[in-house]
């Protein structure tokens, strides 16, 4: 068994795209269920809308990458009114409901083959970030994430981070955009806007009868967040293909898991949630593969890369029981637990 | 119309006009090419294809490859129906031209009924970075095969009635463990799994024979999963006064780690139950029926039935209503709250295990994730009659099930999920209550 194998491929997961995304997303997480106790369980939509807002830009509307990464996020933005509008009078538990069929319905409307010249259906969309469009139909000045590396060719770092330019300029895109999202958020909610919103979260009618209107801060709090939502599926759509069949419930319920982890109500829970969360997914999908056929579980080596999400499931549900603050997390900032 | 034209002319052709049946065997003609006549085999990459009338292979028919760099290739089909065309170049389109004057008198190149889209007898393959692609051609009776709307309608009405007791069977469990102990029970679609799964496993194990047998043993172990799974969890949650919105998110935990269980046990494939396959009996017109839809409905009529005068008539259903409405004044009045609520469970799950096995019929097919393709659903259903009323969920379960299969007479097909998510959201903004909900329910 190659345990240094398994470490090193483990610890290149701190600094993968895929992390980062989470981190993104988590963050909008805390600032819907943390800080203004809004239940969405339709963050995979927010990350859908990211993405594919990004990758529709550039291939269908010719958007250099910069400009397409906007259209994500205005999209999040018009999706979180939608939502917001009818479903943020309604108790908890509903909202939950609600956001989750919300994502089901943007992921089905990406899936269908009525829309696959734009969609790509269930193929999903490719080769945005090189020069924008196809091969035989390239779109002058469209796309050009990859273009606009400024590090030259070659290989940089230290085992287990050495990797090529283009992988060193998604994790500085990226570590950039997360940084400045933790300062932005940690700015946010320890402002007077910040303690409105945790007002909310405690006692809805309190804060009502100081003459503040709940229902436009509400919307603030989820459009804010759907901002990150779309942050973090656009950092996915920078570093691969975007496909229908990733923002499916389950990965909401991932996000969770690694935002509860590292606790809901703080700014740099959901990022040390998603460090851990993605760490022990990957040591745990190679560790179990290999001892399986190192001959020392009883059952083979594809059913040994399933027990990893067994354990997010058994985790989530230990989690919320015995510690629903989080590492961070102080238990005095939960309402949930009631 | 032209839609009314298209109509009075099936209508007459209803039983002449013969299906065009889709084969798509591309695959197993590349895996087994040995009947297929074969041009340029020296060349990297293959168009390759499969021309069938109503699953007889049509042998002999002109078949001319045409792509970039002008290149051009004819082949018969073989006595199999089969051809293969080596071509030039991978990532490229090809025109692939079926000659309809080599068809036999009276067929041509039909509609694919698999597809919304028409079939002509040139279409364009794409040869992708795989460097093959297959191209089927599907010929009947020279004539559309156009459905009648009316029979349309009547067919879809069946199915989504059928849909709607299925998707009943889930829901007025959920709606009364929801009305009980107030868990949004995301877990739900994996005691819908279990009773597919459990009757596949049985099978298995008795053999194709008893199935009555494996389908009475999984209800008993679906009733069995439910009592588990309130004495293991939700009994000794209620105990540490856990909150609701911590129990949804446990609820969503056990969801998770359940459904990968399911799938580390049968895998990631679809398997099917003994007679998924039972032929259809053509009740009239194109409205047709199978063995195994007659025999789910009645089965869940007759569940439905029993289950509601369990609730209204029994001594344990009153007090499931009582606590439904009130749980510390049922407590007060000498209700064992505790008792009903395990009740409450087992019921919910044997229903939800039923329900399972009549979804596995329905797709057809098991799979790790098959109770949580209809979850929503089954939260829509409970939520359009009123979370917490059991009568309302058997309605708002009978109108869901009509309005998806229904959507799909004016939708692509794929989006039919849709028109029930929508109605959904639709609901709790007019009537958060839902049809049969009080209104003092919702906050």
């Amino acid at each position: 068994m190659d345990v240094l194998g398994i470490l090193s491929s483990t610890a290149s997961f701190i600094l993968d795209p895929t992390t980062m995304a989470y981190a993104l997303a988590g963050l909008g997480l805390a600032i819907h269920f943390g800080f203004a106790g809004l239940l969405n369980m339709g963050m995979a939509g927010f990350m859908a809308i990211g993405a594919y807002g990004y990758a529709i830009g550039i291939l269908t509307f010719g958007l250099p990458w910069y400009l397409a990464a906007f259209v994500g996020i205005i999209g999040s933005v018009i999706f979180a009114l939608i939502l917001g509008i009818p479903t943020l009078r309604l108790r908890g538990d509903y909202l939950a409901i609600v956001t989750i069929a919300a994502a089901e319905i943007i992921r089905l409307f990406l899936l269908t083959s009525a829309f696959i010249d734009v969609t790509g259906s269930a193929d999903g969309l490719s080769g945005f970030n090189g020069p924008g469009g196809t091969v035989t139909n390239p779109i002058p000045g469209a796309g050009g994430f990859n273009n606009s590396n400024p590090i030259p060719d070659g290989e940089y770092g230290f085992e287990p981070f050495l990797d090529d330019e283009r992988t060193w300029y998604l994790r500085i895109v990226g570590g950039i955009i997360l940084a400045v999202s933790v300062f932005a958020v940690y700015r946010l909610v320890n402002s007077p806007w910040g303690r409105v919103i945790k007002g909310i979260r405690e006692d809805e009618e309190a804060v009502r009868s100081l003459g503040k209107n709940v229902f436009a801060y509400k919307m603030q709090a989820l459009v804010i967040g759907g901002v990150f939502g779309a942050l973090g599926g656009l950092m996915l759509a920078l570093s691969t293909n975007v496909n229908s069949g990733v923002y499916v419930t389950s990965l909401t319920f991932f996000l969770w898991t690694a935002l509860l982890l590292g606790g809901a109500a703080t700014v740099f829970g959901p990022l040390v949630g998603s460090v851990i969360f993605w760490v022990l997914q990957a040591f745990l999908g190679l560790l179990f593969p290999a001892l399986s056929k190192a001959g020392l579980l009883p059952f083979d080596s594809i059913q040994a890369a399933q027990v990893r999400f067994i354990l997010i499931g058994v985790a989530l549900v230990l989690l919320v029981v015995f510690r629903p603050q989080g590492i961070f997390g102080n238990k005095k900032e939960l309402t949930f637990v009631k | 119309m032209d839609f009314v034209a298209t109509t009075r002319r099936t209508m007459g052709r209803l039983f002449a006009a013969v299906g065009a049946v889709v084969l798509a065997f591309g695959v197993l003609g590349l895996a087994d090419p040995a009947h297929a006549d074969i041009v340029n085999p020296e060349m990297p990459f293959k168009v390759s294809g499969n021309v069938q009338n109503n699953g007889e292979p049509v042998a002999g028919v002109t078949i001319t490859v045409t792509g970039a760099g002008g290149f051009t290739a004819t082949v018969p089909t073989g006595d199999d129906g089969k051809f293969v065309v080596g071509v030039p170049e991978k990532e490229a389109d090809y025109t692939v031209t079926l000659d309809e004057s080599t068809l036999p008198d009276g067929i041509a190149v039909v509609d694919n009924p698999e597809t919304e889209f028409v079939e002509s007898n040139v279409q364009t393959a794409t040869v992708g970075p795989g460097g093959r692609v297959a191209m089927n051609f599907f010929i009947g009776q020279g004539e559309r095969h156009v459905v009648a709307w009316f029979d349309q309608v009547v067919q879809r009405l069946i199915s989504g009635v059928n849909f709607g007791l299925m998707l009943a069977l889930a829901s007025v469990g959920l709606s009364l463990i929801y009305g009980t102990t107030g868990i949004s029970n995301f877990a739900h679609a994996e005691m819908v799994t279990f009773g597919a799964v459990a009757t596949f496993g049985l099978v298995g194990l008795f053999g194709d024979a008893a199935l009555p047998l494996a389908i009475g043993v999984a209800l008993l172990l679906s009733a069995g999963l439910g009592w588990a799974l309130d004495a293991g969890l939700w009994r000794p949650l209620r105990k540490r006064n856990t909150g609701l919105v911590q129990l949804m998110i446990v609820s969503i935990g056990l969801s998770l780690a359940v459904r990968y269980l399911y799938q580390f046990f049968i895998g990631g494939g679809t398997e099917q139950l003994p007679g998924a396959d039972s032929p259809k009996i053509q009740l009239f017109g194109e409205v047709s029926l199978s063995i195994v839809d007659m025999v789910s409905m009645g089965l869940s009529i007759v569940l439905i039935i029993i289950f509601a005068w369990w609730l209204t008539y029994t001594k344990v259903g009153k007090a499931t209503r009582a606590i439904s409405d009130n749980p510390s004044l049922a407590s007060a009045s000498g209700i064992d709250v505790d008792g009903v609520i395990r009740i409450v469970w087992i019921v919910g799950s044997l229903l939800a295990g039923f329900s399972g096995i009549l979804w596995a019929y329905f797709r057809p097919g098991i799979r790790w994730d098959m109770g949580g393709q209809i979850l929503l659903l089954i939260f829509a259903a409970t939520t359009l009659g009123g979370l917490g009323t059991a009568y309302g969920a058997l309605i708002g379960s009978l109108v869901v099930g009509i309005l998806v299969e229904g959507s799909s007479l004016f939708i692509p097909s794929d989006l039919k999920y849709v028109g029930a998510l929508v109605v959904l959201i639709g609901i709790l903004l007019f009537r958060p209550q839902g049809i049969l909900g009080r209104k003092e329910r919702v906050g």
